[in-house]
């Protein structure tokens, strides 16, 4: 099985051990990965903000770099769903659909197409999981609480083997961080006022360590965690599935 | 583009200015989104129950024209006197004419949407015309010279303190006395003597059944009913989607609307107005307004699917940080951010942005309007329309050159994150929204890709 490895932007420059821990996690479950080099961005920061019209170099990039894979993987939900709710390029709009069709986030992938039953981590801390929006409600990693429907959670399925760690309850479940893409910028007041809020939900609970599936909205946690001088730290769920 | 008024994110950040009363508003909608997930859970199909309130929409849009033409006759034939308005100027000028022929110069008004969407209370102020609106949170948001901030709970943004002040200013309640059972006491008292004058009564319309030609409107103070009853003159103002197929179809999204909108099985009054009694004159004004543009507009036809019963707002996030009165829009939060720019896309250009697009509005609306989806392709019109602001999109442009460049990007992201550990000022600094109240990232000295390069050599 051909893996083309996905490390979004901001991963690539501001959180490389994000990269790291998917390689290697990847690499110990058996998948041959490789990480095309030269790959950018999927575009989503022009696309959110109302500039869909720019991402035709992104869409390209993207298609010549992962078009000849079997799957490919990211570790990051919100990226992974605008390319398969965006990805087209004129004249390789076969390519794209297989990317579409092919690309899944890291969790989605360990327990839908490797199947992951056990993982041989251990990480004994208190781990409270911010489920992500687009992850959760746009590629269905976990049951959203709006809906009357059976619970479920691929992140918490997978944090469950993990030696030790102990998942905290959160007030509310599911409410966005606030990162929102550009939003975090141009509505920096709300945007930071979500983040608190998130973060005593967890606080108030007990975490040692807040994790996810989008270093998104972790990176604008963290960032309100440090301001704060908090002892809490964000690790991606890479990173914990990937600690022995 | 530059605004008359401030937007969004201005006035959202001063609503964020005294915390604890943003904390406050959020804890009160939260209680009422748990309310509607409990109420929702005591129901095995609810699912079902809004995917058939979503498919008979899909037919009402799809069949409009037929079915208000449906309702025009048999509303005839039920004694109604049916008017046509193609925008709020026609409406209103309806509505005053309808009360100049009374000769009236006070009326009173049940909760409508519409109405405030067409301003018809400071239309008819300009006409020497006074309205009272008798729905409890309107009457306070009026006394408090206001508009409503959310459209089931007009004054959700007011603490009881607050009300106590606005009753003892205006009603001669004693100074201090903020108790809720009183204060709505003292409101009776004072709304009965204007519905037993009043010898007009405007209301709204819930959901008109083409079949029958009979208005249902939804209220829990039964204000709607003590106003058209008591009255000589009652006149229904409604959108054209407010139609409905068959009076069958109240069996779906009666039990839709109050369960969504406050947690309750069913509006205490739910009240069908068919025919005038003797002596009795019934109005119904059906109101365009831009809705069959939008209906031409295939990606946000389906927003007009909307039942009103606000559960965008109490889910959302940003509405419930924000407050109503920063969409500066009749209609507040998701679902006003996506019928707002229809009606005035340059004014409005600034709400589809207030949204972290993280769908949860989608989730909760009981007719499956997909909110979030209209959000992001409304940001791709005004953007294309050219409402988006300059800096922006020069932002933008800069951030397309740098990622569609695989060796610009290389560069860049060295250069920048070197910046960053050797003169961490240039980004840490109060120019940067970000850096404001959090941290910047640490910039490691490597990239990903450096890192692969050097540990998975080809």
């Amino acid at each position: 099985m051909k893996v083309g490895l996905f490390i979004p932007c901001y991963i690539d420059q501001f959180y490389p051990q994000v990269g790291i821990a998917t390689l290697s996690l990847l690499e110990k479950l058996g998948c041959d990965v490789v990480y095309p080099q030269g790959q950018t961005c999927c575009g989503q920061p022009m696309a959110n903000s109302g500039f869909e019209h720019l991402t035709h170099g992104c869409n390209e990039l993207f298609v010549n770099h992962f078009e000849n894979f079997d799957y490919i993987v990211a570790p990051s939900g919100s990226c992974v769903l605008h390319i398969k709710d965006h990805l087209h390029v004129d004249g390789k709009e076969q390519a794209a659909t297989h990317i579409r069709q092919r690309i899944y986030e890291l969790a989605e992938f360990l327990t839908d197409v490797l199947k992951v039953d056990n993982l041989k981590a251990k990480f004994p801390h208190k781990v409270g999981v911010h489920q992500a929006c687009h992850g959760q409600r746009g590629l269905g990693l976990a049951q959203m609480s709006e809906l009357v429907a059976a619970p479920f959670s691929k992140p918490q399925q997978l944090l469950n083997m993990v030696e030790g760690l102990e998942l905290i309850e959160l007030k509310r479940a599911d409410e966005c961080c606030g990162f929102g893409g550009t939003f975090c910028v141009f509505e920096e007041a709300v945007s930071v006022k979500m983040g608190k809020d998130r973060i005593a939900d967890h606080v108030n609970n007990g975490a040692e360590y807040i994790t996810g599936n989008d270093v998104s909205c972790l990176m604008h946690l963290e960032g309100i965690l440090r301001r704060q001088k908090s002892n809490v730290k964000v690790l991606h769920i890479a990173e914990i599935l990937n600690s022995i | 583009m530059e605004h008359q008024h401030k937007e969004h994110a201005l006035l959202a950040e001063d609503f964020n200015a005294n915390e604890p009363r943003v904390n406050w508003h959020d804890e009160t909608l939260w209680w009422i989104r748990q309310k509607r997930d409990k109420i929702a859970w005591s129901i095995p199909e609810w699912e079902e129950l809004r995917e058939a309130a979503s498919r008979i929409k899909h037919n009402v849009l799809g069949n409009l024209h037929d079915y208000l033409l449906e309702f025009e006759r048999k509303a005839q034939e039920n004694g109604a006197i049916v008017h046509w308005a193609a925008d709020a100027a026609e409406h209103n000028k309806i509505v005053l004419q309808l009360l100049q022929e009374q000769g009236v110069k006070r009326m009173v008004k049940s909760k409508s949407m519409l109405t405030e969407e067409c301003h018809l209370n400071p239309y008819l102020d300009e006409h020497g015309i006074e309205v009272i609106d008798t729905d409890l949170g309107e009457r306070i948001v009026q006394l408090a010279k206001e508009p409503p901030s959310h459209i089931v709970l007009p004054c959700i943004h007011k603490k009881k303190e607050e009300i106590g002040e606005l009753f003892h200013e205006h009603l001669g309640t004693p100074a201090g006395n903020a108790d809720p059972k009183f204060l709505t006491a003292a409101a009776r008292q004072h709304l009965r003597k204007e519905f037993i004058q009043s010898r007009v009564a405007i209301t709204g319309v819930n959901f008109a059944v083409a079949e029958t030609g009979e208005m249902v409107v939804c209220t829990n103070e039964g204000n709607a009913d003590m106003g058209a009853h008591l009255a000589d003159v009652h006149i229904a103002c409604m959108g054209i989607e407010k139609i409905i197929p068959q009076r069958k179809h109240l069996g779906v999204f009666l039990r839709l609307l109050a369960r969504s909108a406050t947690g309750q099985p069913i509006t205490t009054y739910s009240s069908h107005f068919r025919s005038p009694k003797a002596g009795q004159q019934l109005h119904i004004v059906l109101v365009d307004n831009g809705r069959s543009r939008q209906l031409g507009r295939e990606d946000f036809r389906n927003s007009l699917k909307c039942i009103r019963c606000g559960a965008c707002m109490n889910t959302c996030p940003v509405y419930r940080r924000s407050g109503g009165h920063s969409y500066h829009n009749a209609i507040a939060g998701p679902i006003g951010a996506i019928l707002a720019p229809n009606l005035d896309m340059k004014e409005y250009a600034d709400l589809p942005f207030a949204s972290t697009l993280c769908g949860s509005c989608s989730n909760v609306c009981p007719v499956k309007i997909d909110i979030h989806q209209q959000l992001y392709k409304w940001r791709q019109v005004i953007t294309q329309e050219g409402y988006a602001k300059k800096t922006k999109a020069a932002g933008m442009h800069a951030m397309n050159i740098v990622l569609s460049k695989p060796g610009i990007y290389k560069t860049a992201g060295g250069v920048g994150r070197w910046v960053m550990r050797t003169f961490p000022a240039v980004v840490n600094n109060g120019m940067n929204p970000w850096f404001k109240q959090r941290e910047m990232p640490a910039p490691p000295k490597q990239s990903f890709a450096d890192w692969y390069k050097k540990n998975r050599p080809e």
